[in-house]
């Protein structure tokens, strides 16, 4: 079935701004495809990502862009019932404004406990449901059978925005940067997606003047660059984090990062549990046993149940390679 | 498409497989060994070991090969020095969060962390134990949960919700979920075990299991007599490598005596007095109408879900008294009487294949007299443990009957520890007690077999007896919640906590599934089938003891029945 809406997507190469940049297109086509007479859209406004804040800048300013992109998801994919999911935070800040700007729409405005892998998709499934906020086994993917097993698609705040744009063909390829760290400019600019890190701290007048590394492209679980490897845009979310290099304790930044991810991991299986329990122990301890901590970092990256514990080795290789062994 | 056929690849041979199967899963079939501690044929994918990845061709990086499906030509390497890497790191950090304990471990003798161990070449003390100071916990008089060696795989708190239960969970304490019993005042324990015979790292062991199974032996002065669950003849054999579902019951007696005991019962006769009672309420309740289905009370597990969970349904519990507590008290008293021997001389053990039976001998409205029917309770795997430890092998010892007067049993006693097997039988003698008239063919086989829920309405002389037979707790509650709606949906009906019936009971041999629990429940089958009586009423021993003994409604009220009360929550911690 061809659908116009979905057709503007797919042209506008549009991918997912939830970080983990799947194309909007197929799951679009995907709910459209899917038989059911009950289908969900969650709008995930989890924002789990330290330092990173994009998603309440478009609910603060755009929150009608937003709803108008759910909107049409209820339109072109006969959503029955949409979720605007949100953290603590934000529900605290959104949900009366969101609430007037709903409407008669089918939707409900839902506070999750917060957390990192709250926003993780089959985990905020689970949430929607009220069990344990645990990844679930893909396939089935949600589209086919999310919350309470029925059809769900899930999409970020930002995905919703530019949706809504696409319709309206105002869509301009933009993205939100969250700029955080040792900068003069705190906040998010809303800049050409084609920017180079160089670019966008050079733009928003955030160029250091001092010897620096940035994390750049997921909050704490973003890349770690050094100055010299900024030609390239952010990936995942978009985001810029920067780290004075003089006053920057590697190890101490090891440890904030490493407590995070032992705290908001959900402890289901081996490496991620386990795993970062003892990255976190050798980092506490302060003595990088080389062998141990590149076993560790491999069960993680390959043996991990879900994107999280694959993913959160990224920062670590970066601080091992880049930081500690120069 | 399910069900389909399709060719894959393993390791360079070719199997045929059907779409909707794992890797696993075919693997398993073919006796190609892919390690998995959290996989269980019972239960759930849990996918949280990580142990079992492979590599499949064109596929990024490992999978693992319990919740990969297979399809068409897909071609699997179970091998590489990636995964054993894999393999090897994870089980590292999996024993980094066991705190070995191995001497007095449930799966001392088949382990297959240690065998994964010694396969992968892993360096156990690489990482410092995390729980040393984890908690133990107890659960009634039946189960101990010592968390320090759980390895947080899942299986328990799985099996505990399809039990329909929910009292193991997992719990934020600190940065680490593990799993703890529920504070919920809603929720308690029902003792079945389940929890121990699904964990692969044996964190769950029966109270005393082994370190109490000698204590009959240092009881000075006093004539020490066992007695043995129906189903245990069919799975103690397993210990000692024989076939699943072997039939060992004079092994069995024969063992025990050679441990010095000179008295050995058959559980199943008392079965036989049970059933016998049952039926005879089961008619009188028709005939009243009153209390309304009748439910079996011979799971202590079901029981404890009805008096914890339900106490609204206790009146529908037979008051009559499970086999082993009939026993007990026929030895105390009837056996007592004949041997001439005080009664609190007398120290009486079962061997249960339960490990809920361990809670229900501390009853106190089943003593007789003030004197306790049943002393001490060990699992079937607590006497096997304990006959090796003395060198004694089952499969090789003289052969012996149980002894006289409580040793033979008929079929419909015997078929007691499986699924429908109370049901069955309590319906034979219900027909006899009604006209008088026996089958010809005995066979209820409506009542029989694996499904979760098996209905029937059998007709008794001119009365139709609606039936239910409940296989497996978690199966309960629909029940209950059907006769919430209609409370005239049954007439009788028979709950056994553990899938399969006592044959699948919390103290049976590991490990256990489906095909094994088929096996033991065919065997039983095979007993009553190859008896000549097979009808209660026409034991010479039941008539016997009719006749001399329980000769008045009261004497058979003394022993036979019993009463039952809402219960309070019954765990504690222990250490930690």
């Amino acid at each position: 079935m061809k659908n116009k809406l979905i057709q503007k997507i797919e042209k506008a190469k549009l991918v997912g701004r939830g970080g983990a940049g799947f194309l909007t297109h197929l799951k679009w086509q995907a709910m459209l495809d899917a038989k059911s007479s009950l289908k969900f859209l969650v709008c995930n406004g989890s924002e789990g990502e330290r330092e990173t804040y994009k998603d309440g800048y478009i609910l603060t300013n755009y929150p009608e862009e937003v709803i108008n992109g759910m909107r049409l998801a209820f339109e072109n994919l006969g959503i029955t019932k949409g979720y605007i999911y949100l953290k603590p935070e934000y529900f605290k800040i959104f949900a009366k404004k969101l609430k007037k700007i709903i409407g008669g729409l089918n939707i409900e405005i839902f506070e999750e406990y917060g957390g990192y892998l709250a926003g993780e998709e089959t985990t905020l499934c689970n949430v929607i449901e009220g069990k344990l906020a645990m990844p679930r086994q893909k396939p089935p993917y949600p589209t086919d059978q999310g919350i309470n097993n029925q059809p769900t698609l899930i999409n970020n705040v930002e995905t919703l925005y530019q949706i809504s744009k696409i319709a309206k063909d105002k869509y301009q390829n933009i993205r939100f940067c969250s700029l955080a760290g040792e900068v003069k400019n705190k906040g998010v600019f809303e800049l050409p997606a084609t920017l180079t890190i160089e670019e966008i701290l050079k733009q928003t007048k955030n160029y250091p003047n001092f010897e620096f590394f940035v994390q750049a492209g997921g909050g704490w679980s973003g890349s770690i660059l050094l100055s010299s490897e900024l030609n390239q845009a952010p990936a995942g979310t978009s985001g810029i984090i920067v780290y004075r290099k003089n006053s920057t304790t590697v190890m101490k930044l090891a440890e904030k990062l490493i407590d995070f991810f032992v705290s908001h991991n959900c402890d289901k299986c081996v490496p991620c549990r386990e795993g970062t329990y003892r990255l976190q122990e050798m980092i506490k301890s302060k003595k990088i046993d080389e062998l141990k901590f590149k076993d560790l970092i491999f069960t993680l990256e390959n043996t991990s149940f879900c994107p999280y514990g694959k993913s959160l080795v990224i920062p670590f290789k970066d601080i091992y390679n880049k930081l500690l062994k120069c | 498409m399910l069900n389909q056929k399709i060719n894959i690849k393993i390791d360079g041979q070719n199997f045929v497989a059907q779409t909707g199967e794992t890797i696993l899963q075919v693997a398993r079939k073919n006796k190609i060994d892919i390690p998995s501690l959290c996989y269980h044929p019972d239960l759930k994918v849990q996918a949280s070991c990580r142990l079992c990845v492979v590599e499949i061709a064109g596929v990024k990086g490992l999978q693992t090969s319990c919740m990969t499906k297979v399809f068409d030509g897909m071609d699997v390497k179970t091998k590489s020095p990636q995964i054993n890497k894999a393999r090897q790191i994870n089980l590292e950090l999996i024993f980094a969060q066991h705190v070995e304990e191995c001497d007095d471990c449930v799966w001392l003798d088949n382990c297959k962390l240690l065998k994964l161990a010694r396969e992968y070449k892993v360096k156990i003390p690489r990482f410092v134990d995390r729980k040393q100071k984890f908690p133990v916990h107890q659960f009634g008089q039946s189960l101990i949960f010592d968390s320090k060696k759980c390895i947080d795989c899942g299986l328990c708190v799985e099996m505990c919700h399809r039990q329909g239960v929910d009292f193991l969970e997992r719990q934020k304490k600190g940065n680490f979920f593990q799993v703890e019993p529920s504070k919920d005042p809603k929720k308690d324990c029902i003792y079945c075990g389940q929890c121990l015979v699904h964990c692969p790292v044996g964190a769950f062991e029966a109270v005393g299991e082994f370190e109490a199974i000698e204590k009959f032996l240092k009881q000075k002065n006093k004539v020490v007599v066992f007695q043995f669950a129906p189903s245990v003849r069919v799975s103690i054999g397993e210990e000692f490598g024989l076939e699943h579902g072997s039939i060992v019951t004079d092994q069995l007696v024969g063992a025990i005596k050679q441990l010095g005991v000179n008295y050995v019962f058959d559980v199943s006769v008392a079965a036989d007095t049970t059933t016998i009672e049952e039926a005879g309420e089961l008619l009188e309740r028709l005939k009243t109408g009153k209390n309304l289905p009748m439910f079996t009370a011979c799971c202590p597990g079901w029981v404890r879900y009805v008096e914890y969970f339900f106490p609204e349904f206790i009146p529908n519990l037979t008051t009559v008294r499970s086999p082993q507590m009939i026993m007990g008290g026929l030895i105390k008293t009837y056996w007592a009487k004949q041997q001439k021997i005080d009664p609190k001389n007398i120290y009486v053990v079962s061997v249960m294949p339960c490990v809920a039976k361990k809670t229900e001998i501390e009853r106190p409205e089943l003593k007789i007299k003030g004197i306790k029917p049943v002393d001490y309770v060990m699992t079937t795997r607590e006497l096997a443990r304990l006959l090796k430890k003395k060198n004694i092998n089952l499969t090789k010892v003289k052969k012996q009957p149980a002894d006289c007067p409580l040793g033979e049993p008929t079929g419909a006693g015997v078929i007691y520890g499986t699924t429908g097997g109370v049901m069955e039988s309590a319906l034979r003698s219900a027909l006899y007690q009604l006209t008088g008239k026996k089958m010809a063919k005995p066979d209820f086989k409506a009542v029989r077999g694996n499904k979760d829920i098996k209905t029937a309405e059998v007709k008794i002389a001119d009365k139709k007896l609606k039936i239910a037979v409940v296989n497996g707790n978690g199966n309960a509650y629909k029940i209950l919640d059907e006769l919430k709606q209609n409370p005239k949906a049954y007439d009788y009906i028979e709950v056994m906590a553990c899938p399969g019936g006592c044959i699948g009971g919390g103290g049976q041999p590991m490990p256990v599934d489906d095909e094994i629990r088929q096996k033991r429940i065919n065997s039983l089958y095979e007993i009553d089938q190859s008896k000549k009586i097979r009808l209660a009423e026409d034991s010479p021993i039941i008539q016997c003891l009719y006749r001399d003994f329980l000769v008045n409604k009261k004497d058979a009220e003394l022993i036979c029945h019993t009463r039952y009360y809402k219960q309070k929550k019954g765990n504690r911690v222990l250490k930690g």
